[in-house]
């Protein structure tokens, strides 16, 4: 008995000073990117790097390591290197309003990227504002980040759900028909997407029906039994994430593919990879494909996030390249780190076409600081000879033209006196 | 309208057959040696993801079998490096140890297979409805059922009939008399800990045909498994059998009127049963006083 | 309660008093700070059922969350009141803790922790799909700390973080006086009493039953307090604080910190808090090793750290 006890001590022994070893360490810097020179800048990133949505936030994490390792081999910003300091959010609001405060109390960043989850974003958003610390947000789509809670230190670069809807409802209208049914995840984002579409849709004197479906519903059968029962000219899939995988195979499983025709905004290149190639369909909005045979500089890009990463670049990359690259150009311009100078520069500035990568220019709108860019309309399709080409573009719509009139996002925009 | 009643109630079926599975292991589990398995939902994953590992190079039907076999394999590793230390103990730590595993599994799939969902099909032939009008049956989801249906005969005849099936059974009644009667308690702990991990395991295998392969994917199915056994009766598999498919029927019909609340209806039951027969429809006074 | 360890409670406050000034110092933020004052204020609250009482409850966070609602609503649709967040929230969490403990007061150890999860699940779920009311999964937005009128001053706790760090501190000691009142009195020596042997307990001639229901009222009452702090901490509300990796999360910060002793889960917040905003910092593998912590707290230190140092100490 008494042996026992002591070699319990004796494990506990071990553990304890393993334990002080690493104690020892317990408030040394976070993991950092090294950048080498004088007093670097510091951009803070805070993603959901664990978690339902880790894939894509780490697809914005390498574009923009990418973004901070080529304008370092230019100078930097006003000559200073920039330090990426990567923060995980965890798919959790307490976390991520946590991680911004230290990023900007204690480690002193200058500017905040993130979050892929608009709730994060917009609690982050808070404190940003706060701190006045400029903030762009790549991935969130919410409609109310350049809406009705727009902050004059916040910019988006990924699309609203009203320039996505905006850009494929007509298309979906011609080629289908004006009866819809939607597939809809019951939280904000499927609620201003399906209301963008429908708002559309019953424009042109079409009509509907619809189902709210909770995130995380692992059975669509019933839905789909559903929605086949009404007969849609289109089934309008709004489901995010590994909702919309399961979703779409559970539909082409039940050989609907052939009997209803699928479509809807977002469908994003992580989530075609995971499905296998029969259940690759439908038609789709990207907010930035990697295919583009008339924009050259594209190609480049794609090969280095092929190097870094060993994977294909999607929007994702493209969202954290563009981001870091607009803070970057924005404060060259400005000759300043001081984000309100940084905030006006970045207003209706251009993005040179070697950062855009689009057809069109893509700049921040002045009214909402959203990000005017292209949205790729076309049919996700299974793998023909290239693994990794599964979208065929039809049509590119400029980034104006989706996202409607300025005055009709709710946004204004005060800025500090 | 009945034919969409008869439709849902048949989906329900199908639903709660799933669930039966993973709550059977976690009654398993639980009625023997009196732990709640968190890591349970970490399991069916790693069974998942092993079988789509394995499947090319042994093909579907081989990783149908190897997979769960080796997520017990793994199973039987952790009780008996780790969960066999608090047999003894407050529940509480049993408890906190199955949670931290399931932090450690969800962290490792991701390590190991990465956080992109991962495209497993079976194959193709089962993959297609039945019939055009009842697009809903595919020959998997028969198959699914079919599955479930054998391990469940093939668990209660295995309890029945064969000396460890006895055991595990008179173990759950009295474990301190079996103890006395010369049998090792100890490995017929680490069996039936086992049996319990094959069956998450084979869940997770058949989950990959109809959902995407993600770290996460467990997490889902665990909180209504919890609610089957509490539903049926703790200490109960037969409880846990009638607990599965009734919140799985449930859920399916409640879809043709309320489609909002066909998860939520599952909470509801429990909250009733709670509420009118504490000890489950099928529960035994005691048991888990 | 052990005596002795007075130099060591006055230690604890002192740090606790100063530590706006000294954590920038170890490389430590504000706002850290708050939080392990507000997640140990969770963990005391819980351990006043799980380490005095003896009865485990693994789905305590649904009445954090509820506080945490309960106070956003009250902001967001009553009043621009802080006190008056902070009272209503609690009232929520009394209410449902009320309501949930006279349902289960009769089961115990493992049934009891079962049950525990699934309601607080339940709550989960309400608050997931409840999204007119609650926000759904994108939480509960549009609210903000009030700053609190005094007559005299103005307690500026929006805009000064410190402010509100110290506000945070009055009410831990508040909740924490009222909590060591109770277990010095005769009614927390019952519990103890029911603690280490409820038969004995009960043929005294203790009501057992009622004692468990009050305990868990109480400890339902604080940790729905913490919610409310929570919620004005981070100007937010949402599921997450309702689901039961967030209950364990507060009972490992109990048990790692001692489980017996009335300070133990402070220490556990702590170094929970901590050690999770640290790693998860440097690598994502974080989930791995905090996994592994839990593992290595029930094998190897299952008295936690204060049992480890009282153990050490007498040996």
């Amino acid at each position: 008995m008494s042996q026992n006890i002591n070699c319990r001590i004796v494990r506990r022994r071990q553990v304890l000073q393993a334990g002080a070893a690493i104690g020892a360490l317990q408030f040394a810097a976070p993991f950092i990117i090294q950048a080498r020179g004088e007093t670097p800048i510091k951009i803070g990133m805070v993603d959901p790097l664990t978690g339902a949505y880790a894939a894509v936030a780490r697809s914005e994490v390498e574009g923009a390591k990418l973004a901070v390792q080529e304008i370092n081999g230019k100078g930097g910003i006003t000559g200073r290197p920039i330090e990426l300091l990567v923060e995980d959010s965890a798919n959790d609001t307490g976390t991520g309003v946590q991680k911004t405060r230290k990023l900007i109390e204690r480690d002193g960043v200058s500017f905040i990227i993130g979050d892929v989850n608009s709730g994060v974003a917009l609690a982050i958003a808070q404190v940003t504002n706060e701190k006045k610390i400029l903030h762009v947000v790549p991935g969130g789509h919410s409609d109310a980040i350049t809406g009705s809670d727009c902050h004059w230190n916040v910019f988006r670069v990924c699309n609203s759900t009203v320039m996505d809807g905006n850009a494929i409802a007509d298309v979906l209208m011609e080629k289908f028909g004006k009866k819809w049914y939607f597939l809809t995840p019951d939280y904000a984002y499927g609620h201003s997407v399906q209301a963008a579409l429908v708002k559309k849709l019953e424009a042109k004197g079409g009509k509907w029906e619809g189902a709210l479906a909770p995130i995380g519903t692992p059975d669509y059968s019933s839905y789909l039994i559903k929605a086949k029962s009404y007969g849609p000219d289109v089934l309008i899939n709004v489901m995010g994430a590994g909702d919309q995988v399961n979703s779409i195979k559970q539909y082409v499983q039940f050989g609907l593919a052939k009997q209803m025709p699928m479509g809807g905004t977002l469908f994003e290149l992580e989530s075609v990879l995971a499905l296998p190639d029969d259940a690759r369909a439908g038609w789709w909005t990207y907010e930035w494909y990697w295919n583009q045979p008339k924009v050259p500089q594209a190609a480049k890009f794609v090969a280095d996030i092929k190097k870094q990463t060993n994977q294909i670049a999607t929007a994702r990359h493209w969202f954290g390249y563009v981001s870091i690259h607009s803070i970057a150009l924005a404060a060259n311009q400005a000759k300043s780190v001081d984000s309100v100078a940084v905030a006006h520069a970045l207003e209706d500035m251009k993005l040179p076409p070697e950062v855009g990568l689009i057809q069109n220019t893509a700049y921040f709108r002045k009214g909402d600081h959203q990000l005017m860019s292209d949205v790729f309309v076309g049919q996700a399709h299974g793998a023909k000879g290239n693994p990794d080409d599964l979208f065929e573009v039809t049509d590119v719509v400029p980034g104006e033209k989706a996202a409607g009139p300025v005055e009709q996002s709710g946004c204004k925009l005060t800025y500090p006196a | 309208m009945t034919q969409l009643i008869l439709y849902n109630t048949f989906n329900g079926l199908i639903i709660g057959t799933f669930y039966v599975l993973m709550a059977l292991g976690l009654s398993l589990i639980l009625n023997l040696s009196g732990v709640i398995n968190f890591a349970h939902g970490g399991f069916l994953a790693v069974g998942g993801y092993l079988a789509y590992t394995l499947s090319p190079y042994i093909g579907f039907w081989a990783a149908l079998i190897a997979a769960p076999l080796l997520t017990a394999c793994i199973g039987i590793a952790i009780e008996r490096t780790l969960i066999r230390r608090l047999y003894g103990r407050d529940p509480l730590y049993s408890l906190l140890l199955t949670f931290g595993l399931a932090f450690i599994f969800e962290d490792m799939t991701r390590a190991i297979w990465g956080a992109q969902g991962l495209p497993f099909t079976p194959p193709s032939f089962l993959t297609q409805p039945i019939s055009p009008d009842f697009f809903f049956i595919t020959y998997y989801r028969l198959f699914m059922m079919a599955v479930v249906g054998i391990v469940v005969l093939g668990l209660f005849l295995f309890l029945r009939y064969t000396r460890l099936g006895v055991r595990i059974r008179a173990g759950t009644l009295d474990l301190e008399t079996v103890s006395a009667l010369g049998v090792n308690v100890r490995a017929l702990r680490t069996m039936n800990f086992a049996v319990g991990i094959f069956l998450a395991g084979l869940a997770g295998v058949l989950a990959g045909g109809n959902l995407s392969l993600e770290p996460t994917m467990g997490a889902n199915v665990l909180m209504p498994s919890f609610v089957a056994i509490i539903v049926g009766g703790v200490g109960s598999l037969h409880g846990t059998l009638f607990g599965g498919l009734l919140i799985g029927v449930a859920s399916g019909l409640t879809t043709v009127w309320f489609p909002s609340a066909s998860e939520a209806v599952i909470y509801v039951i429990m909250a009733v049963v709670l509420l009118v027969r504490p000890r489950g429809l099928m529960g035994e006074e005691g048991i888990m006083s | 309660m052990r005596r002795g360890v007075g130099p060591g409670v006055a230690a604890i406050w002192l740090a606790l008093l100063t530590a706006p000034f000294w954590l920038p110092l170890v490389h430590g933020y504000e706002a850290l700070g708050t939080r392990v004052l507000v997640l140990g204020l969770g963990a005391m609250s819980l351990n006043f059922l799980l380490g005095f009482t003896g009865v485990l409850s693994f789905g305590h966070a649904a009445y954090f969350g509820l506080g945490a609602y309960g106070a956003g609503l009250t902001l967001k649709l009553l009043a621009p009141s802080t006190p008056l967040a902070i009272a209503l929230g609690m009232l929520l969490g009394i209410v449902a803790g009320a309501a949930l403990g006279a349902l289960i007061a009769r089961r115990r150890g493992v049934y009891f922790a079962m049950v525990t999860i699934a309601f607080g699940q339940v709550f989960y779920f309400v608050a997931f799909r409840w999204n007119a009311l609650t926000g759904g999964d994108d939480g509960l937005r549009g609210f903000s700390r009030q700053p609190i009128d005094f007559g005299f001053f103005k307690l500026d706790i929006l805009n000064d973080l410190t402010a509100f760090y110290y506000f945070v501190l009055v009410c831990f000691a508040i909740a924490l006086g009222i909590m060591a009142f109770l277990l010095r009195s005769p009614f927390g020596r019952t519990l103890l009493a029911i603690r280490e042997n409820e038969r004995r307990a009960r043929f005294l001639g203790i009501p057992v039953e009622q004692h468990i229901w009050l305990s868990f009222v109480i400890s339902c009452a604080f940790m729905s307090m913490a919610g409310t702090l929570y919620a004005l901490l981070n100007n937010f509300a949402d599921p997450k604080g309702l689901h039961y990796t967030q209950s364990g999360d507060f009972v490992i910060m109990a048990v790692l910190g001692g489980m017996r002793s009335f300070w133990g889960p402070l220490l556990g917040a702590a170094v929970f808090v901590v050690l999770q905003d640290y790693l998860s910092s440097v690598t994502t593998n974080w989930q791995s090793l905090i996994g592994l912590m839990f593992v290595v707290v029930v094998l190897f230190f299952p008295r936690g750290l204060l049992g480890f140092l009282q153990r050490k100490s007498q040996a």
